[in-house]
């Protein structure tokens, strides 16, 4: 987590922040690793891999192909938080973990961290393939160089039950609404500031809030006075998707803040549910597999982040997590799996006006990204969240 | 060569004691007088008090202290009053064939994993657990209890029973029959018998007790975030957060220094009530 390194050093600052086009990533202190040479072509593969990932991201159903194309056998470790990856990659990844499959708000801290190195794009053919945002989005992409290739990606919806709420809510006012006290549940994570913050960007614009990692002191505070109102009205923050399952399943919460995996683990199992995002736009994750510094399986490394690129992998993940793949070949793929889903997972929206509604996790730094260094940090953030909960 | 012996016998557990136990807490004491840069979060070994102004300035850490020691008291004087009666007839009352049986009955549940007995409180106290459904089938108004504080005190009660238990049990063993006799001969009734005679000689194992169901809360973590509601954050949950979130540690072992003050009163006071003789 030294992901500040360069705030205090950011005199010349340029970021591209926004999500217009072809994101060429952010313009700013370049990463411990930003000179390491990435290789130019795929050798031999080690006959191992080990992997650092959120659990189910290396499903049998396209992991044991892998390994019977490749020879590489996978070694898993699935971890449970952002930070518990954080910790797993630190010092490169110690020569023990080669790849993670990490999240927006964890990339940063990874990146500055120098616990991962560039990646060459040229070597996944289907890169070429994604839609632009994510060939180089400003999480991953530092400076244009590339620090992982995108994997997939999904918004942080509003999901509520249909018999509490028979008209589809509008607007994430209902989550903060003194009338649903006690049926309301959201996140156990620093990062869900963001979510108040964009909330806020709408229902207050004098606060001047354009991206909700990137928050003054005034802007900060005004956030976290709407949570501190917020946490009596809460019923439990949720720490793990099937703990939400549960509450939502047992008719202990009715609305809350939530990823489609719930959604549609919920409906599989009956529950009378339904999600959408509220006309104030979301949040949303992005993950990337991204290189450990000190990887000792480099071409079964490649080999993976090839094989996961592929439009058939990317709707076979995508429909089996909920996710939407970045892959824009992936949805025909998706149609032959499951008739429908494509659209159901927004997986046929290219443009950049959809994704100007979603911000996607990143972590916040003292770094406002216009050469302030104003913008509170993310130990900042955990701090406030701890005094949120009370 | 008389003082060779000993020194032999001696050396492994002092060893393992000074290197393993105190080493871990200097260290820890040591690390609470550090910060973190706030935009690196690497550690600055600069000597200051910043950690501890932060604890005792803001109010957030006082309600979480407060509701740890608060909970941890409720829970050890629950588990006592629980106990004492039970302890009284598996020490006192029952035959030899039935005291086997209530201590396995007592010690059955720590063959189960802590998570697995801490979940199933969950299935008993949701919405549409165990609890309401029961209330609901006799006509009752459902008791929404699932994930608050009162969850806490009902589940840690019940986690740490047993080490109540067995303290008191010991100490009731131990009081001799022939001081019941003489009370009775003395012309004291059954009530003053166990007033001034029983309760002040089991007393060092109701503290004996009281010292793991008050550390044993104090120092948890997983309950409160299974079972606890939205105002539910113990010490612990705020240790956990600033070494996994945060990186934060100096923080951490400033805030840990806060649990190791209070049991070093709580022992004290235990010490000087007896309560080691029982142990």
């Amino acid at each position: 987590m030294k992901f500040g390194a360069f705030a205090a050093a950011a005199a010349v600052v340029l970021t591209a922040c926004g999500s217009t086009g072809t994101t060429p990533g952010s313009t700013q202190e370049q990463p411990p690793t930003a000179t390491m040479k990435p290789q130019t072509s795929i050798g031999a593969g080690e006959g191992q891999l080990n992997l650092v990932l959120w659990d189910g991201y290396a499903d049998k159903s396209w992991a044991d192909p892998f390994t019977a194309a490749t020879g590489c056998k996978l070694n898993l470790h699935p971890a449970g938080s952002s930070d518990e990856m954080v910790s797993l990659m630190k010092d490169g990844g110690g020569g023990q973990w080669d790849m993670v499959s990490a999240s927006g708000d964890a990339d940063l801290r990874l990146i500055y961290g120098g616990d991962v190195k560039p990646m060459n794009t040229d070597l996944i053919p289907d890169w070429q393939n994604f839609d632009n945002y994510f060939k180089g989005p400003p999480y991953n992409t530092i400076n244009g160089i590339h620090y992982g290739i995108s994997l997939q990606w999904g918004p942080n919806t509003l999901l509520y039950n249909k018999k509490k709420f028979p008209n589809k809510p509008t607007s994430w006012q209902v989550i903060y609404d003194s009338a649903n006290s006690g049926l309301i549940t959201v996140p156990d994570n620093p990062i869900q500031i963001a979510d108040a913050a964009l909330y806020l960007s709408k229902t207050q614009p004098s606060l001047g809030i354009k991206d909700p990692y990137e928050l003054t002191q005034k802007q900060f505070d005004a956030t976290v006075a709407l949570l501190k109102q917020q946490r009596p009205l809460i019923k439990k923050y949720w720490g793990l998707a099937t703990d939400e399952i549960s509450l939502f399943k047992n008719g202990d919460v009715q609305v809350g803040a939530a990823w489609p995996y719930q959604t549609i683990q919920l409906k599989a199992a009956g529950a009378p549910v339904d999600d959408t995002i509220p006309s104030e736009g979301a949040t949303g994750w992005a993950d990337t597999w991204m290189l450990a510094t000190k990887a000792t399986h480099p071409n079964c490394a490649y080999m993976w982040a090839k094989w996961v690129s592929t439009p058939k992998v990317q709707a076979m993940q995508a429909l089996s997590f909920g996710e939407t793949p970045v892959n824009s070949k992936a949805c025909a793929e998706m149609e032959a799996q499951q008739a429908g889903s494509c659209h159901q997972y927004h997986a046929d929206e290219t443009g950049a006006a959809y994704f100007d509604t979603i911000k996607f996790w990143k972590t916040p730094l003292a770094d406002c990204g216009n050469g302030s260094k104003t913008c509170i940090p993310y130990a900042t953030w955990v701090t406030a969240w701890t005094s949120i909960k009370g | 060569m008389s003082w060779l012996r000993p020194l032999v016998l001696l050396t492994p557990p002092v060893g393992w004691f000074v290197v393993i136990y105190l080493a871990a807490l200097v260290t820890l004491l040591i690390t609470a007088f550090w910060t973190i840069d706030p935009f690196t979060t690497q550690i600055v070994q600069s000597w200051n008090l910043d950690n501890f102004r932060i604890i005792i300035t803001d109010s957030t850490y006082w309600s979480i202290i407060g509701r740890t020691v608060g909970i941890a008291t409720l829970v050890t004087a629950t588990d006592a009053v629980l106990a004492f009666p039970f302890a009284y007839f598996m020490a006192r009352v029952a035959t030899r064939r039935v005291q086997t049986l209530l201590f396995a009955a007592v010690l059955l549940p720590l063959w189960a994993s802590y998570l697995a007995r801490v979940y199933a409180w969950i299935l008993i106290l949701n919405h549409s657990g165990v609890l309401n459904w029961s209330l609901q089938s006799i006509g009752l108004p459902p008791a929404n209890i699932g994930y608050t504080n009162t969850a806490m005190w009902l589940v840690f009660s019940y986690i740490w029973l047993p080490f109540m238990i067995i303290p008191v049990y010991a100490a009731l063993e131990r009081v001799p029959e022939s001081l019941m006799e003489a009370s009775a001969d003395l012309g004291a009734r059954r009530w003053q018998t166990l007033r001034d005679v029983v309760l002040p000689l089991a007393a060092p194992g109701v503290v004996a007790g009281s010292i793991f169901t008050f550390s044993l809360t104090l120092g948890d973590y997983i309950t409160p975030i299974l079972v606890g509601g939205a105002s539910s954050t113990f010490i612990g949950n705020v240790v956990y957060a600033n070494v996994g979130i945060a990186n934060n540690i100096p923080f951490a072992a400033a805030l840990s220094m806060v649990p190791l003050g209070i049991m070093a009163v709580y022992l004290f006071i235990a010490y000087r009530l007896g309560a080691f003789e029982a142990l």
